[in-house]
């Protein structure tokens, strides 16, 4: 259990980038490249878990209460929307190259010539 | 829920039951992610990855982050799908 | 490389990351046994020194401000860089979606369809309004508000048709809203240093009750024009690629252009199914 988070996360790691790089399809591919990315989150959030806290939010609990690391929070969570629009960049290249080239298989894009 | 004459709540959720649950989901998550890169099908693979993003927002939940929870349900199970759908949509008409 | 031989190839140097990491996952200090001293002390410090209970967001908007205006910059240079790559090129014609459809129109929206989107738009917009501008009493921020607020948008596009969101969202209106958004965070910090602190230090008044909405200085103001940024970062993004779905763009000829065309102006959508009054 006190590395289950970060195998996981390899493991996430791995599978993404065999998909990367077995992929046929572009979209498929920008797929696996957000599922890489998730992998990510997992190592911040788990590198900042502590056992028995709670969240870091003192509303309605004592200022002292054990809780976790805000920091990597605050790093995830601009991550998950910086990357979605990273990935709607990535989705308008591929849409282009659909128009020039006509296909999305990147073992045929390399060989055309637009 | 102001911040003045702050009320202590025990949280007592019993350390084992939270970590059955977090190692539960994080073999969910593993598993997902398995089955968003082994779906070849583009179209599939959007509403499968919309599954895998509701399980990676429980298991931020569960590792006691509720904002990035919050980030990672609306992003990964809507906005990310709907891009991805919209492009498979494109790319659809252009080849009729 | 035939895939094949590529798969053996990613399988060797996986075999060669995973043992790196792993003899790397030794040193940590183990899931759940948190030793650093960085988190502790801004639990400890941040209610009292920001007045602010949702730590997370003044650790975002105060005290790692920098980080997140890099961050924000990034969302808002993606966006631009979409309107680029999906720009009106000159060889392309713009046609209704109806012109190619071979004598099938496409279906009304159904109504329940219909129903449900109108139904759900109005709680959306009050939700994404209240996340992007609680960001200092709860797990809320800008960053969460803005996407939430933009799906409100695209519910009204799913409840009705392309012009409707065209109307509520002109791409200058859009635009300007992203622009006023990213530029008022760098805005605040300057005014910060016209004050004569640092570069984004929180200057405003911190409030008296540590999480009320009117509390905590400059993060509750940075929150709200990060999330009008995103929500209009997501709506151009939205818009961007349905343009491209609904009028249909593409070489005017199946061949190579043999010349430019000259670019059709974009005709009034009359060959749509619904009247216009039917909303």
């Amino acid at each position: 259990m006190s590395i289950l988070p970060f195998v996981v996360a390899a493991w996430v790691l791995a599978v993404g980038l065999y998909g990367i790089v077995t992929s046929r399809h572009l979209v498929h591919q920008i797929v696996c490249l957000i599922v890489v990315q998730s992998s990510t989150y997992l190592v911040l959030l788990g590198v900042g878990y502590k056992t028995g806290a709670v969240a870091p939010y003192f509303s309605d609990i004592a200022g002292h209460t054990p809780a976790v690391d805000p920091v990597v929070q605050a790093l995830t969570l601009t991550d998950v929307v910086v990357e979605a629009a990273v990935t709607a960049l990535l989705l308008a290249f591929a849409v282009q190259a659909h128009k020039r080239f006509g296909t999305l298989d990147p073992e045929d894009l390399k060989e055309l010539r637009g | 829920m102001t911040g003045g004459a702050a009320v202590v709540t025990p949280y007592t959720t019993p350390t084992a039951l939270m970590e059955a649950l977090q190692v539960t989901l994080l073999v969910l998550v593993a598993a997902g992610a398995t089955a968003v890169v082994l779906t070849r099908v583009p179209v599939r693979q959007v509403v499968v990855l919309s599954v895998f993003g509701v399980m990676l927002a429980l298991t931020f939940l569960a590792f006691q982050a509720p904002d990035v929870t919050l980030s990672e349900l609306t992003v990964g199970a809507v906005a990310l799908p709907l891009l991805l759908l919209l492009t498979l949509a494109k790319v659809r008409r252009q080849e009729e | 490389m035939r895939p094949g031989q590529r798969r053996w190839v990613f399988l060797a140097g996986m075999a060669g990351l995973a043992a790196l990491y792993l003899w790397g996952l030794a040193g940590l200090p183990g899931f759940g046994h948190y030793p650093g001293p960085y988190g502790d002390i801004v639990n400890a410090l941040a209610v009292a020194q920001t007045h602010a209970t949702g730590v997370v967001s003044a650790v975002n908007f105060d005290y790692r401000g920098f980080d997140t205006l890099g961050e924000e910059f990034i969302l808002f240079a993606a966006a631009t860089g979409v309107s680029t790559v999906l720009r009106h090129l000159r060889e392309e014609g713009e046609q209704q979606a109806s012109d190619e459809a071979r004598g099938r129109q496409p279906p009304p929206t159904s109504d329940a369809v219909r129903l449900v989107c109108l139904a759900f738009t109005g709680p959306t917009l009050v939700l994404g309004w209240y996340l992007a501008s609680h960001a200092q009493t709860s797990p809320a921020g800008g960053f969460q508000g803005g996407v939430v607020l933009a799906t409100a948008f695209v519910l009204v596009y799913l409840a009705g048709q392309f012009i409707a969101l065209e109307r509520i969202s002109p791409v200058h209106l859009t635009d300007a809203v992203e622009a006023v958004g990213a530029g008022s965070f760098a805005a605040i910090g300057v005014a910060a240093l016209g004050l004569g602190a640092a570069y984004l230090t929180n200057v405003l008044p911190l409030g008296t009750m540590p999480g009320a909405v009117d509390s905590s200085g400059t993060i509750a103001l940075i929150s709200f024009f990060v999330g009008i940024e995103v929500t209009a970062a997501f709506v151009l993004i939205v818009s961007e690629l349905l343009e491209q779905t609904v009028l249909v763009r593409g070489q005017s000829q199946d061949t190579a252009p043999q010349g430019r065309t000259a670019p059709q102006g974009r005709t009034a959508p009359q060959g749509r199914t619904a009247p216009q009054g039917q909303r």
